[in-house]
């Protein structure tokens, strides 16, 4: 029982690992029919990880071991939030250790290793993509957890499972004002926490402009291909939940594919129809987010449901 | 025997005190003496208070008076010995330490002395958790706040520790001032100042009273607390003291103005007013979220862990708050969970707060500076108290599976438990103050990747951190014990929890281990419902479990193989010049929250030929302390300007004296009957 359990979860995990790149290679290639190109392969990102994995790497002569422990701890911190979140079913095996808290919290492990890694080879590249990185994250932080709270006190449950549960016991009286408003909310930060455009830019490598590119510039081989899988394993997580939980309904196997393709999609428009803000305009976009996931909070107290 | 037990560790403080000075001719042998007392009062202390604590059991020991008022009876129960036993742990680490951290001021300073204060001060901080009577109790506060003065301007030669060391005697004083103000109206009212009799009369009184005495504890003891905007004293007190003190001050001596507020507000005020936690809440999310604010644009590396106790304090406001209104709603429970939220991170910030000054005293002792801008590369010379300060950084950014992030996790759970209740300002007021909490937090990791990243790693930047030499095996051990505490507190919290049961059992005659607790030991609970759950020590051993992935990955195609070569820096040689520094660092927050920090820039750049050749570039930049201007300043003028006028009366001749004191003797024969 406790082990066909720990199966599942184990399956879950893989699955996500085994998806993620995928994910990745359809934004793209959207992206590039977007631009009238005709893009590489959605399978292209398995061919880089696999590629970046038979590669020797190059390490600065500076780094110390933090640079050393990074790459696991993205790993391992983005694996254990894959254990915790409900993907292809509503209840999840090892649930019970941590709620929607955790989940954005073992976020910010990673994100407080990658940036001690890009402060840590000594270029200015890092240490200004780090700088850039913490604050974009200390403003998404709390609109994120302002709007799982609204959802977490419309479910009456900050544990995924629950909360999925609830939301879709709630059938269509789910679709309230407040909910509408946490998902726009939601979107923003997801799209702050993947590293996309408005908030950055995927695509460059060397502009004054890059956040997340920047804190793993040093990084090259395998230990890329670790930062690069746990990235985009983070960006899957961060999908899932906005479908499942902005979606609550027939959360299986068949119909989890198509959630994420839709909003593969979505991002992909985003991406395509906006232009990049400028850096010092971008609290600007996350104070809406926080400032809608406020109304949200507000609407559900007055008006309930 | 557990009194006695209880009562020796007071008796080994004394007699380190005194040998400390005794010795003080020959520094090694009052350094052995005084530490070594020191030490073994706080293990026993340490032991005797875990042990009580753990069988509930409270102990209650009678002295005689030898002044009127003052029969001296110390009760040790719940809510004193579990802050006994954080205050003897943080002194056993701190202890340790100091066996080598006072060599530094071998032939400098009189490290007898400082064996003396050292003693004092931890007794006088015992003693306070121990009175059980208001006239004793305001001794020892006050034996605590002197002794900690003399501490602070311990480096008396230099002129910013004699400042930092008015300043915080001038604002304690006002602090204590009230507290003695409330006691003295409760005494009216009792006519006595055993704290048995607070209790019993206390709840009995009038509501505006019972909110005045309120208000002058909130304001006396948070002084000490240092909340916002009470706290310019202690980003000046606690960065000048030795770095030892800098741990205990910040780590214990302010918590023992949470101990106090807690005693009086709970039992003696019998906290039934709403508004009184809604304070406290407001208050506490103005402090967390300010104190890391400010803590993000300071550079001292001292100073910015003195705001970050401000922010802490804060956190433990929050659940204090929450606590206060869910007893005013009378949600037992609630209540009990909130408490232990706040409780808990009292404990926890003493661990990681104490570890990461020692830490800081580490450093200054091997590069002599405070200022992180002239550090760095540290990581490669001094790898141990990199680590330590690491897993400090890791808990205070409350990052998981370390303490940090379990107790305020358990305040989010107590914030959001508010948002269930049926007051409607309170469930919107309670999640945003969760969402403050959430910002505040951020915040926190954003500026301990400052404080690590700038301080540890990269090239040093100046002589004193190339020459920098890792910390003697003493230091490495107080700061270790430290490290482990912040790990097993995060890992295995339900032990701690089970120990806070009895805390509230004693305070609030609620015991909710059972509900918190989940089958098997494993994980906790908000009390109501399964509304969410945690459980650390799953999320460690999964993160340990996920271990051999990435190693696995690594090794798949091909033996791991590594070169090693300089950092791509377009093209140039890369110097510590061109490393990212600290102000840089934190500029865009302070872009962002312009409006807050009032940045003063300036820039003066003087050119051998324009405009292209520079010859020099001076860049400032200077940020407004709202408070010290807009508020204590204008009261310091008024103070001068009154002073001004008083003068008048002293006109230096002794004859308008005796006169003076002439009049007062009829005015008191007249009224004084």
């Amino acid at each position: 029982m406790i082990l066909t359990k720990i199966l599942l979860g184990l399956l879950q995990i893989v699955f996500l690992m085994a998806l993620a790149p995928l994910v990745q290679g359809i934004i793209k290639k959207i992206k590039a029919l977007f631009q009238s190109r005709r893009g590489p392969s959605i399978f292209q990102s398995y061919f880089d990880l696999i590629k970046f994995l038979k590669k020797d790497q190059v390490v600065s002569e500076q780094a110390s071991w933090i640079f050393h422990i990074t790459p696991y701890i993205c790993m391992i911190s983005v694996l254990t939030v894959g254990a915790l979140v409900p993907v292809i079913g509503v209840s999840v095996p090892l649930g019970f250790a941590g709620d929607a808290l955790v989940v954005v919290y073992l976020f910010a492990v990673m994100r407080f290793f990658m940036a001690l890694a890009g402060l840590d080879t000594g270029s200015a590249f890092g240490g200004m993509a780090s700088s850039r990185e913490m604050m974009v994250a200390s403003l998404a932080e709390p609109a994120l957890l302002l709007s799982l709270f609204t959802l977490a006190l419309t479910a009456g449950s900050l544990n995924l499972s629950g909360m999925v549960q609830k939301l879709a016991d709630l059938k269509i009286a789910v679709i309230s004002p407040s909910y509408l408003l946490v998902f726009v909310a939601f979107v923003m930060v997801v799209l702050a926490e993947t590293g996309r455009i408005p908030v950055d830019n995927p695509t460059t490598h060397l502009e004054l402009t890059m956040i997340h590119e920047g804190m793993i510039l040093e990084y090259s081989g395998r230990y890329l291909a670790l930062m690069e899988w746990s990235a985009w394993i983070k960006q899957l997580i961060l999908f899932t939940l906005l479908a499942n939980l902005f979606a609550p309904w027939e959360i299986h196997l068949l119909w989890y594919p198509p959630k994420i393709l839709v909003l593969a999609i979505l991002v992909a428009c985003i991406e395509s129809s906006v232009a990049k803000l400028r850096l010092f305009r971008i609290p600007d976009l996350l104070a809406v987010s926080t400032a809608l996931s406020i109304l949200a909070l507000i609407t559900l107290v007055l008006k309930g449901l | 025997m557990q009194s006695f037990l209880l009562i020796l560790p007071l008796f080994l403080y004394l007699a380190g005190a005194i040998s400390s000075l005794w010795f003080s001719a020959r520094p090694s042998k009052s350094v052995r003496w005084a530490f070594g007392c020191a030490l073994g009062a706080s293990f026993l202390s340490f032991l005797t208070s875990l042990s009580l604590l753990i069988s509930g059991t409270s102990l209650r020991v009678s002295f005689p008076g030898f002044l009127p008022y003052t029969r001296f009876e110390i009760l040790a129960d719940g809510l004193s010995n579990y802050f006994i036993g954080i205050i003897s742990l943080l002194a056993c680490a701190t202890t340790l330490f100091s066996f080598a951290y006072v060599r530094e001021y071998f032939g400098r300073k009189s490290v007898g002395f400082l064996g003396f204060s050292y003693n004092i001060f931890l007794l006088s901080m015992i003693l306070v958790t121990l009175a059980n009577n208001a006239l004793m109790f305001i001794i020892f506060w006050e034996l605590m706040t002197v002794i900690s003065y003399f501490l602070v301007i311990f480096e008396d030669t230099q002129e910013e520790a004699r400042r930092a060391g008015f300043i915080y005697l001038v604002m304690t004083h006002v602090g204590s001032a009230l507290i003695l103000v409330t006691f003295f109206i409760f005494f009216q009212f009792t006519n006595s100042f055993d704290f048995d009799d607070f209790r019993q009369t206390g709840p009995t009184l009038s509501v505006i009273l019972r909110s005045l005495l309120f208000l002058l504890t909130f304001i006396g003891f948070g002084t000490k607390a240092g909340i916002i905007p009470l706290h310019v004293w202690l980003p000046h007190a606690h960065p000048s003291a030795p770095s030892n003190i800098s741990a205990l001050m910040s780590g214990v001596m302010i918590k023992t103005a949470i101990y106090a507020f807690i005693r009086v507000v709970y039992s003696f005020l019998g906290a039934d007013q709403l508004w009184w936690g809604l304070v406290v809440l407001m208050i506490g999310a103005l402090s967390a979220l300010l104190g890391v604010m400010y803590a993000l644009m300071e550079h001292d590396l001292k100073r910015l862990l003195a705001y970050h106790s401000i922010e802490n304090i804060g956190i433990i406001s929050m659940g204090i708050g929450m606590a206060l209104i869910f007893l005013s709603l009378k949600h037992y429970p609630l209540a009990a969970l909130a408490t232990i939220a706040g409780l808990y991170h009292v404990m926890n910030h003493a661990m990681f707060k104490g570890l990461l000054f020692l830490c800081s005293g580490s450093i200054l002792q091997a590069t002599h500076t405070r200022n992180i801008e002239d550090l760095g590369g540290l990581i490669k010379k001094m790898p141990w108290t990199a680590f330590y300060f690491l897993i400090g950084s890791v808990s205070i950014s409350a990052l998981p599976p370390f303490n940090g992030f379990v107790s305020e996790w358990l305040t989010y759970q107590s914030l959001l438990s508010g948002g269930m209740l049926s007051s409607v300002p309170i469930k919107v007021i309670a999640p945003l103050v969760g969402a403050i909490l959430a910002l505040t937090g951020a915040l926190a990791a954003t500026c301990f990747v400052k404080a690590f990243g700038i301080t540890f790693l990269a090239l040093p930047r100046s002589e004193h951190a190339r020459k920098a030499q890792e910390a003697p095996p003493a230091m490495k051990m107080g700061m270790g014990l430290l490290a482990l505490m912040c790990g097993v507190s995060g890992v295995l919290p339900t032990f701690f929890i089970s120990l806070l049961d009895h805390v509230t059992v004693s305070l609030l005659n609620t015991s909710v281990s059972e509900k918190m607790i989940y089958p098997a030991g494993l994980a906790l609970i908000p009390v109501e419902s399964r509304f969410s759950s945690l459980s650390t020590t799953t999320l460690a051993l999964l993160l340990l479990a996920f271990l051999p992935v990435p190693w696995i990955l690594i090794r798949l195609f091909r033996p791991f193989r590594q070169r090693i070569h300089e950092t791509w820096n377009c093209g140039i040689k890369l110097n510590p010049r061109m490393e990212y520094t600290a102000t840089a660092f934190s500029n865009p927050i302070q872009m962002v929250f312009k409006k807050l920090y009032q940045p003063r820039e300036e820039v003066r750049i003087s050119y051998l030929k324009k405009p292209y050749f520079l010859k020099s570039l001076v860049y400032q930049s200077h940020i407004t302390s709202i408070f010290e201007e807009r508020l204590y300043r204008p009261i310091q003028q008024a103070i001068l300007r009154l002073s001004h006028r008083v003068r008048t009366m002293q006109t230096g001749s002794i004859h308008t004296y005796l006169a003076y004191i002439f009049m007062t003797l009829i005015l008191l024969l007249i009224f004084a009957r």
